[in-house]
């Protein structure tokens, strides 16, 4: 019987170990071979992870690594500390990484002839990263694993090297997510010169002894910055969309379903730990500024989104969306919200994965993702376009999904202090998942008439992609329709199994309670969390918001398709509206995002100014 | 404890961060951005150091001895570690986006907008 202390170091050397072996008798092994092994090694990782959850149940798991357990609230040790909503994210990477595995069975026909290891190497060196990070109670190990899933993050995204437009995604994804790392380390470095500690509990417990002044402003938002470039808030999202569109289609699945998502999760767990206590950062202050960075982001993120041609940069854009509606969450600092968001990142991770993949079937079949260049071609592939389109509905929040059911529980919990936050939730959902299912309608149904294009700029388009595999003749691999169908039921059962909710509700209200984390981290004891568990069922409020947001998504994609061939002066009207908002706004916009390394490092200075002026007022 | 070190940190950081703004070559901007990271190690040695401080080392001297704090080169030396992986890897993106696009110039680079 493995104790649960070390099961916490066995989650992350699991991966690591994983990578080794692959790496060294990938050199031998055949492709089918290769790919079982990696399988049955993110198989056990799962497992791990389950037992590791069901371990942990309402409390926390803490290991402080080679025995360097506190002697009177004092250590050098380092410590991971795993609660539910810690672990769950890592058993989440976990199942993610387990779909991707399958899903590149037949994917990657073509792997360097010498090294047909590096690929799932690189998957499971990956998912070390994210888990450690997930699990990890020291703030500079946070940094490393911080580090090393960007690292292997940029090589996977620069996987097709021959290819030119993944290289420079890789290059500006890697220039901007490090300088983001650089700014945390110094922020860091402030915060050790400060209290002398490293872990996120003791720092906490140091920083309540001290006033508030600029440096614990400037350290907050110094090491928020690194984590928000990681979760693409506006405006430090600029390089997602361009290494998104770019990467491999597995590691897409991988970044848009867990780790953007992990920059929130750091973010909320180094404010709750850290900076939340008496002369902290008080929770009204980091509500009004991260609300409304998450709006700002949610918006900018669903308005691009249904822009794009390029499927990939469609559904990374959409990815934005959710993340700023992610941030809005948790920044609420409820416990309901806080359990609202888990679950809404949970069945996220389901979706966008199953739409990136059942994309990279399109990849597979015609080396296009461009809806345009698409136009009927995907006729003869209606199962896939049935998944495609199912995936857009579960994208708007079509109950019983659970991107509905945890979007209606965090628009319940922020209700009463922003009034306008459901609609927030219902447009950004509606224009996301309506994009989704313009491109469905008009590639696998044929339907309307043929697109035309309307932007004057510069755009990517998303033809004349390299296809991923070799053969375009053979039949769709079975792996690539299983697993999106598998993830979409994921997505699904997240909404209907009570049990996962009412476990998400208890770990949200271990995650908002700065004691429990403190007193378990350096004390070993558990106490009860002061605030009521928060209720996360399904309500009739919820469910019409839902169904909201899916009506107004189906009707934004058919007036999106069928618009254009509707003769009336009412349509030309609105059309010529439309324009106007378009040449006033959304070029702009559109511009911004020019795919410049030098804009963007730019943008992320000015970023963090903003942060760190409305964080010291 | 004086401020110099400190905006020296900050001063190398703005230096990398300008340098990248304005890089005409991604190589240049790579090496902007060791220089960004240069920052971080000059703060986290500021942090550590103590006037009059030797190394921390103790196999020849008594357990007394005022040192510097070995905690933050530990840091740094983790971060020293991370920075050459990260470059290398960066460069090697270069190498590449010089053979497929045939130029290092970011404003040359227009695969990706809109």
């Amino acid at each position: 019987m493995v104790p649960t202390t070390d099961l916490l170091p066995l989650a992350i050397a699991v991966p690591l170990l994983g990578a080794v072996v692959l790496v060294v008798v990938g050199r031998w092994l055949p492709r089918p071979a290769i790919d079982a092994l990696v399988t049955v090694w993110a198989v056990l990782e799962v497992g791990c992870l389950a037992w590791l959850w069901l371990r942990t149940g309402d409390g926390h798991s803490v290991s402080w690594l080679g025995g360097w357990s506190p002697v009177r609230g004092e250590s050098v040790g380092i410590v991971l500390v795993g609660d539910r909503i810690g672990v769950g994210l890592a058993l989440l990477t976990g199942a993610l990484v387990l779909a991707v595995v399958v899903y590149s069975w037949r994917y990657f026909d073509e792997p360097p002839e010498a090294h047909a290891g590096t690929f799932p190497a690189l998957i499971l060196l990956f998912e070390a990263g994210m888990v450690g990070f997930a699990l990890t109670g020291d703030l500079f190990d946070a940094f490393v694993f911080f580090e090393l899933m960007g690292a292997v993050a940029y090589a996977l995204t620069g996987y097709r090297i021959e290819d030119p437009r993944p290289v420079q995604g890789a290059l500006v994804f890697g220039v901007v997510n490090s300088l983001g790392a650089y700014c945390s380390l110094l922020g860091i470095g402030l915060v050790y010169a400060r209290t002398g500690e490293l872990g996120l509990a003791q720092i906490g417990v140091q920083l309540a002894r001290h006033r508030p002044d600029v440096l614990l402003s400037a350290a907050f938002v110094l090491i928020v910055t690194g984590l928000l470039v990681k979760a693409a808030v506006v405006p430090l999202h600029f390089w997602l969309p361009d290494a998104h569109s770019v990467a491999p289609t597995p590691v897409c699945m991988l970044l848009s379903g867990v780790m953007v998502e992990l920059g929130v999760y750091g973010t909320a767990r180094v404010y709750w730990v850290v900076f939340s206590g008496p002369h902290g950062i008080t929770h009204a202050h980091l509500r009004a500024v991260f609300v409304a960075a998450g709006v700002l982001t949610a918006l900018v993120g669903a308005v691009m989104c249904w822009q794009q041609r390029h499927l990939k940069r469609l559904l990374a854009f959409s990815t934005v969306g959710h993340v700023g509606l992610f941030l809005a969450g948790t920044a609420l600092l409820t416990p309901a919200a806080t359990a609202g968001t888990a679950l809404y990142v949970a069945a996220h991770a389901g979706v966008k994965a199953a739409l990136f993949a059942t994309t990279g079937v399109l990849l597979d079949r015609y080396g296009s993702v461009d809806e345009h260049g698409l136009y009927r071609r995907g006729r003869d592939l209606p199962f896939v376009g049935a998944l495609f389109a199912v995936g857009g509905l579960g994208l708007a929040g079509l109950p019983p999904f659970g991107t509905a059911l945890g979007k209606a529980v965090a628009e319940h919990a922020g209700e009463d202090e922003f009034p306008w936050l459901p609609a927030v939730f219902v447009l950004v959902s509606a224009l996301t998942g309506g994009a989704v299912l313009r491109a469905a309608t008009r590639i696998f149904a044929g339907a309307g008439p043929r697109p035309r294009d309307q932007y004057a700029g510069t755009e990517t388009t998303g033809g004349g992609e390299e296809p991923e595999i070799r053969d375009p003749q053979r039949r769709v691999p079975v792996p690539m329709l299983v697993v999106p169908a598998v993830l979409l039921a994921a997505a699904l059962a997240v909404g209907l199994l009570p049990g996962l909710g009412a476990a998400l509700a208890h770990a949200a209200r271990q995650f908002t309670d700065r004691t429990a984390y403190t007193t378990a981290a350096i004390h070993g004891h558990t106490v009860a969390p002061s605030t009521p568990v928060p209720d996360v069922g399904w309500s009739a409020e919820g469910v019409l918001l839902a169904l909201a947001s899916t009506v107004l998504a189906v009707l934004l994609a058919m007036a999106a398709v069928w618009g254009p061939a509707l003769r009336s002066p009412a349509v030309g009207r609105a059309t010529a509206v439309c324009d106007g908002v378009g040449r006033r706004v959304i070029v702009p916009l559109r511009r911004l995002h020019s795919g410049h390394l030098g804009d963007y490092v730019a943008w992320l200075a000015v970023g963090m100014a903003v942060l760190l002026v409305v964080m010291a007022v | 404890m004086t401020m110099l070190p400190f905006l020296a940190a900050g001063w190398i950081f703005l230096a990398g961060v300008y340098g990248m703004v304005t890089s005409r070559d991604i190589i240049h901007a790579v090496g902007c951005l060791a220089v960004t990271q240069s920052s971080t190690y000059v703060l986290l040695l500021t942090v550590g150091y103590r006037r009059g401080g030797i190394a921390p080392y103790f196999t020849d001297t008594p357990l007394r001895t005022r040192t510097v704090d070995p905690v933050v080169q530990a840091l740094a030396l983790t971060d020293v570690v991370v920075g050459a992986t990260v470059t290398a890897l960066l460069l090697a993106l270069a190498i590449q986006i010089r053979k497929r696009h045939g130029t290092v110039d970011p404003d040359a680079l227009t695969g990706l907008k809109g």
